[in-house]
C-alpha cells in the first residue's frame, strides 16, 4: 500500500470517526460541521474532475454549485406551498427525486456553458467561465421569483426514504455515502479509458487528435459531469443550511472551491476532502480567536502555495503530486 | 471575533436589584463585523454590549460571532450558538437577506430571536412567530413614511432603489402612501458604484423631487454624485443613508436632505438623552439607528428578565410583548405580529459645529403599523 | 429622450470605459511580460483610495492626496512584488489564483484594521467643481470630462513608453522573449518589480480619481477588478490596445444597457414590470457580451501573442 492510500483511508475514517464521537457525546455541532466539509469537499471532488483530470481551470463552478441547491429550494418550496411547478408538475421533498434534477439540470446547462467555453484555453477558459457565473448571479438577485437576493429559505429539511433527515447525524451519513461514491467515481474515471484520453488531452491535445479522438468531445463530457457532481453538492448543500441565496453563485465561492483543492493537493483523489476539512478548521478555529480572522486565513493560505507545494496530501503522503 | 463579555467583569453597582430571577443567560448575537458593511454592526455590538453593562445585570454572558455578512457563515453560527453554546436567545442580524437564512429555521426550534435591524415583509405576514420578535422596523416603514410626507410639498417624484427584495419593497412601501405622479422609476444594479446614467435621466424627467432608496456604499455614492452633478431637484429618503455611521463620508452633500426614521439623537426623552450620553462618553462617536435599535433591543431583553425566568418560554414571551422598558425612541408596543407601533419622524441633515448631524422638522405617522399585520395569524 | 441626454450618456460611458483602462492596463501589462494572473489589483486600487483620502483628509489638498495614491499604490505594489509575486512566475496559474486571492483577504482586512469600519470621506477638488455646456443644450460635470482627459493621457503616454523608451523596449522583449533578455544581461527582476509597480500606480490613480465620486470603503476593489479582468479578455490578454478598445466597448456597453433597455421594454410591456426585467438584462449584459466575443474569438479582440 502506497503511502497516499494509507493517507486516504486516515481522511475517510477521521472524516467518519469525528462527527461520530462528537454525535455520542452530545455535541451536535460538530456533526453539522463535518457535514459541511463532507458536501465542500463533494462539490470540489466534482471540480477536481475538470480541474485535476483535465486541467480545465473552472472558475464558475459556483454557478453548478448555486444551481443545484436553487433545485433543492424551488422543489422543496413547490411542494411545502402545494403550488404545481410548471406543466402541471408537482414540487417535491424527496432528496433523491430532487438530487436527479439537480444533476439533470446542471449537466444541461453545463453542455452549452462548456460548449462554448471550450472554445478557449488557458486564462481566457478561466474567465469566460466566470462570466457565465456572473451571468446566472445577476439573474439570480433580480429574478422576483424565488427570492432574489433574500433567497429561499427550505422551512423542513427534504426527506430520504428510511432516515431522519432532520437529526444531524443521519444527514452526515448521507452525505459521507454520496461524498464516498464521488469520490469513487473520481478513481474510476481517472482510471478508465475516458480518463487517460482526458488527461492526454490535457498534456498533448495534437497527440490525441493524431489518434483519432477528439479533445473538444471529451473535455465537454468531463465539465459535464464535473458540473453535474458539484450540482449534487449544491443540493446537499442547501438541505444543510436550509436555505439557499445568490451567495452560492458568487465568484467568491468558485474561488473557494479552487482554494479547497489546492489546499488539499490537486490531482489527487482525497485532495479536496484534505482542503475541506483544512479550510473549514481554520475557518473555525481563527473565527473563535480573533475578529481579524481573514486577515489570518489569508496568511496561511499564502504560506501554503508558497511554501507547501502539492497540498496538503503533498506534504502527508511525502512528494508533490504532479499536475 | 468572539466576545464572551460576561457583564460580572463590569464593575458597575447593581442598581437594579431587583431582579426576580437570578440565573445565568446566554445571548448569542450574530453581526457584521468584517468586510465593507462592518460599520453598522459594530455600532450594533457596541450599544448592545454598553447597554448590558450599564444595568449591571451579572447574569447575562454575550456569545457575538461575526458573520462576515454571508447567509452561510451566519447559518452556521446560529447552528452553533443552539447545538454548542446553547444559547438562550439570538440577536443581531443587520441585513434582511441574512435574517432569512437564520431565522426560520431558528424559530422553528423554539429558539427566541430579537431582530435589532432588518424587517422583511417575508417575517411580518403569513410567516410570522411567536418566537421572532422585531424590535427595529418592518422594511416598509421609513419608505411608506417618505411617502406619507412628500405629498406635502411633492407632485412628480422620480423613485429609485436597487433590484432587488429590499429594493422592490422600498418603493412599493413609497408608492403605497405617495399620492402624486412618478415620473421615473428605475431599478438599479446590486453594489452598483457609479449614477451618471441615472442622475442625468432625473435631469431629463422633469421631476420636481427624487426619492431614493440605496442603502450602504451605495447611497454614499449617489449622493456624492448627485450633489456634483449640479442638479438641484430635491432628494429624500430613508435615513438609513443619512445615518450617523455613513453621513461624514457624504459630507456637505447631504445637507438640508429630509429622511424618515424612527429615531434621532435630538428625540426628547430622558431615555435617549441618557444613551446618547452614555454612547459618546464611551465610544467617543454619535450613536446611528442601529446602535438606538440595538440599546432597545438589549433592554427589552432586559425589562423581560427581570419579570420572567428565560428557560420558561411562554412567561418570557409575553415578558418580551408586554415591552415594558424604557425606549429611546418615546412610545413603543408591538403590534399582533411582534412587530413595533411607534412613530415614524421627518428628519433634516444639519450641521452641529463641524459635525454632520440630523435633527427632528416633522412627524410623518404617529403609532404607525405595518401593512402586513392582518396576515399574521398568531 | 432628447439628444442631449443621449450625448451625455455616451460621455457618462467614455468615463466608465477610461476608469475601467486605467485598471485594465495594469493588469494586462503584468500578464503580458509576467504571464502572472493578479487578482490582489483591486486590493491596489482600494490602497490608492484609502491614500488619497487620508492625505486629502490630513493635508486639506486633493492634490497631494492624489500624488500620495500614486506613491502608495507604487510602494505597495513593488513590495507585494519583491516579497510575493516573484516566486509565482513560474507557477501555473492555479497558484497565481490561490495566492493572489490570500492577498486580497489580507489588504481588505488589513485596511480595515487601519483604518477602522466606515467609509472615508474624499470630495472633487474645487478647481474641477462645476459643470460645462454641452452642444443641444445639455451640461456634463467638470470633473468626469477630467477623468477622460487623464485616461487619454494615460493611453498616450503608455503608448510612447512602450514604443519610445528603453524601458518600454525591455518591456516589448520581456513579453515575446524571457529567457533571451535575461540572456543579454537585462536586470530581469528589477524590470519585473518596476513594471509592477507602474501596473499598481496606474490601479491606484484610478482609485483616487474614482474615490471622490463613490464611497471609499473595503472591498471597493473587488466590483473593478472583474469587469477589468472581463475588459482584458474582450481586448486580448497583454494587448493595451486591446485594453482600451475593451475598456470603451464595457464602459458604453453596461452605461447604454442600463438607460436603454428598460425604455425599450417599455414599448412591449407596463413601464413598472419594464424597469425590473431591464435592470436584470442590463446587469448581465456585458458578461453575455463577453461570452459572444469569445465565443467567436478565443483570444479576444486583439491578442497580442498566442
Amino acid at each position: 500500500m502506497s503511502r497516499e492510500t494509507i493517507v486516504n483511508i486516515v481522511l475517510a475514517l477521521l472524516l467518519l470517526a469525528i462527527p461520530l464521537g462528537a454525535s455520542a457525546m452530545g455535541e451536535q455541532f460538530y456533526v453539522t460541521l463535518a457535514t459541511r466539509i463532507a458536501i465542500l469537499a463533494l462539490a470540489a471532488t466534482g471540480l477536481n474532475i475538470a480541474l485535476g483530470l483535465g486541467g480545465l481551470v473552472s472558475f464558475g463552478h459556483a454557478a453548478f454549485f448555486g444551481l443545484g441547491g436553487y433545485a433543492a429550494g424551488i422543489l422543496a418550496t413547490h411542494a411545502f406551498n402545494a403550488e404545481p411547478l410548471f406543466f402541471g408538475l408537482p414540487g417535491t421533498t424527496s432528496m433523491p427525486v430532487i438530487w436527479l434534477v439537480a444533476i439533470m439540470v446542471c449537466g444541461l446547462v453545463a453542455l452549452p456553458i462548456g460548449a462554448i467555453s471550450l472554445r478557449t484555453t488557458g486564462v481566457y477558459f478561466i474567465m469566460i467561465t466566470l462570466a457565465f457565473a456572473q451571468m446566472i448571479y445577476y439573474f439570480a438577485i433580480s429574478w422576483p421569483a424565488y427570492g432574489g437576493e433574500d433567497g429561499l429559505s427550505i422551512y423542513v429539511r427534504n426527506a430520504f426514504p428510511g432516515v431522519n433527515t432532520a437529526q444531524p447525524l443521519p444527514y452526515f451519513l448521507i452525505c459521507y455515502v454520496v461524498l464516498m461514491a464521488a469520490l469513487g467515481l473520481f478513481w474510476l474515471l481517472r482510471g478508465s479509458r475516458f480518463g487517460a484520453a482526458l488527461q492526454a488531452a490535457r498534456q498533448n491535445a495534437t497527440r490525441l487528435s493524431a489518434v483519432g479522438i477528439a479533445p473538444f468531445n471529451i473535455r465537454l463530457v468531463a465539465f459535464a459531469i464535473s458540473a453535474m457532481v458539484t450540482g449534487l453538492a449544491g443540493a446537499l448543500f442547501a438541505d444543510l443550511n436550509r436555505f439557499v441565496s445568490p451567495s452560492m453563485l458568487s465568484w467568491h465561492m468558485s474561488g473557494e472551491l479552487i482554494v479547497l483543492i489546492i489546499l488539499g493537493g490537486k490531482g489527487g483523489l482525497f485532495g479536496p476532502v484534505a482542503g475541506a476539512m483544512l479550510y473549514v478548521l481554520f475557518e473555525f478555529a481563527l473565527g473563535g480567536i480573533t475578529e481579524r480572522w481573514q486577515f489570518f486565513l489569508g496568511l496561511i493560505l499564502l504560506g501554503v502555495v508558497l511554501f507547501a507545494r502539492g497540498g496538503l496530501l503533498g506534504l502527508l503522503a511525502g512528494k508533490a503530486r504532479h499536475g | 471575533m468572539k466576545n464572551i463579555l460576561a457583564a460580572s467583569m463590569f464593575t458597575l453597582s447593581l442598581a437594579a436589584s431587583g431582579l426576580a430571577y437570578a440565573e445565568s443567560v446566554k445571548i448569542g448575537v450574530i453581526t457584521t463585523l468584517s468586510g465593507g458593511g462592518a460599520g453598522l454592526g459594530v455600532d450594533m455590538r457596541d450599544a448592545f454590549a454598553l447597554a448590558m453593562k450599564q444595568s449591571g445585570n451579572k447574569d447575562v454572558e454575550l456569545v457575538i460571532e461575526d458573520d462576515a455578512q454571508k447567509p452561510e457563515i451566519a447559518v452556521q453560527l446560529a447552528e452553533k450558538m443552539i447545538q454548542s453554546d446553547k444559547v438562550d436567545l439570538l440577536t443581531g442580524i443587520i441585513w434582511s437577506n441574512l435574517a432569512m437564512a437564520v431565522v426560520p429555521n431558528a424559530v422553528a426550534q423554539d429558539i427566541i430571536y430579537l431582530s435589532p435591524n432588518a424587517g422583511p415583509s417575508a417575517l411580518a405576514g403569513a410567516n410570522c412567530n411567536k418566537n421572532y420578535f422585531n424590535v427595529a422596523y418592518q422594511n416598509d416603514n421609513f419608505h411608506e413614511a417618505m411617502g406619507q410626507y412628500a405629498n406635502k410639498d411633492y407632485k412628480k417624484t422620480f423613485i429609485l432603489a436597487p433590484n432587488y427584495p429590499a429594493g422592490k419593497d422600498s418603493l412599493t412601501g413609497f408608492k403605497r402612501y405617495y399620492k402624486g405622479e412618478l415620473v421615473g422609476e428605475v431599478y438599479t444594479q446590486v453594489g452598483q458604484t457609479d449614477y451618471a446614467a441615472e442622475i442625468a435621466q432625473i435631469r431629463d424627467s422633469g421631476a420636481d423631487s427624487v426619492f431614493f432608496f440605496l442603502p450602504g456604499g451605495m447611497g454614499i455614492s449617489f449622493m456624492k454624485q448627485y450633489a456634483q452633478s449640479g442638479v438641484n431637484i430635491p432628494v429624500m429618503g430613508p435615513g438609513f443613508s443619512f445615518d450617523q455611521d455613513i453621513l461624514p463620508a457624504v459630507g456637505d452633500a447631504a445637507l438640508g436632505v429630509k429622511n424618515s426614521s424612527s429615531w434621532s439623537k435630538d428625540l426628547d426623552n430622558e431615555a435617549n438623552k441618557q444613551f446618547v450620553e452614555a454612547f459618546k462618553a464611551e465610544y467617543d462617536r454619535l450613536p446611528s439607528v442601529y446602535a438606538a435599535q440595538s440599546w432597545d433591543t438589549a433592554n427589552l431583553i432586559l425589562s423581560a428578565l427581570s419579570k420572567a425566568s428565560v428557560k420558561d418560554k411562554d412567561a418570557f414571551r409575553a415578558a418580551l410583548k408586554a415591552a415594558d422598558f424604557k425606549s429611546v425612541r418615546g412610545e413603543f408596543t408591538f403590534n399582533t405580529n411582534n412587530h413595533p407601533i411607534q412613530n415614524i419622524y421627518v428628519r433634516e441633515v444639519i450641521k452641529e459645529g463641524d459635525v454632520l448631524t440630523n435633527k427632528i422638522v416633522g412627524t410623518a405617522f404617529e403609532d404607525h403599523k405595518d401593512a402586513y399585520a392582518e396576515q399574521c395569524k398568531m | 429622450m432628447s439628444l442631449a441626454l443621449l450625448l451625455e450618456q455616451v460621455l457618462n460611458g467614455l468615463q466608465l470605459g477610461v476608469m475601467l483602462f486605467l485598471m485594465a492596463a495594469g493588469l494586462t501589462l503584468i500578464f503580458g511580460v509576467m504571464g502572472l494572473i493578479n487578482l490582489a489589483h483591486g486590493s491596489l486600487y482600494m490602497v490608492g483610495a484609502f491614500a488619497c483620502a487620508a492625505v486629502a483628509a490630513a493635508t486639506g489638498s486633493f492634490w497631494i492626496g492624489l500624488v500620495a495614491s500614486l506613491i502608495a499604490a507604487a510602494a505597495a505594489g513593488a513590495i507585494m512584488e519583491m516579497t510575493v509575486i516573484r516566486r509565482l512566475y513560474d507557477r501555473d496559474h492555479l497558484d497565481q489564483v490561490l495566492a493572489t486571492f490570500a492577498l486580497i483577504l489580507i489588504f481588505s482586512e488589513g485596511t480595515r484594521w487601519l483604518f477602522g469600519s466606515f467609509p472615508l470621506y474624499l470630495d472633487i477638488p474645487p478647481l474641477l467643481q462645476g459643470a460645462v455646456p454641452l452642444p443641444g443644450g445639455g451640461q456634463y460635470q467638470l470633473y468626469r470630462l477630467a477623468i477622460i482627459g487623464v485616461g487619454i493621457a494615460v493611453a498616450l503616454g503608455l503608448y510612447l513608453l512602450i514604443s519610445r523608451t528603453r524601458l518600454g523596449m525591455r518591456i516589448r522583449a520581456g513579453e515575446s522573449d524571457r529567457e533571451m533578455i535575461a540572456a543579454l544581461g537585462v536586470d530581469i527582476r528589477t524590470l519585473y518589480t518596476v513594471v509592477f509597480a507602474l501596473g499598481a500606480a496606474l490601479a491606484g490613480l484610478a482609485g483616487a480619481m474614482v474615490g471622490a465620486l463613490q464611497s471609499v470603503q473595503v472591498g471597493m476593489g473587488e466590483p473593478a477588478l472583474i469587469l477589468a479582468f472581463v475588459v482584458i479578455v474582450i481586448g486580448g490578454i497583454g494587448s493595451i490596445k486591446g485594453a482600451l478598445f475593451g475598456a470603451i466597448l464595457v464602459g458604453l456597453v453596461d452605461t447604454m444597457g442600463r438607460f436603454l433597455l428598460p425604455k425599450a421594454l417599455a414599448l412591449m410591456m407596463p413601464a413598472a414590470q419594464a424597469g425590473l426585467i431591464g435592470a436584470a438584462l442590463a446587469s448581465m449584459l456585458i458578461y453575455i457580451v463577453m461570452a459572444l466575443i469569445l465565443a467567436f474569438r478565443p483570444s479576444g479582440l486583439f491578442a497580442a501573442q498566442s
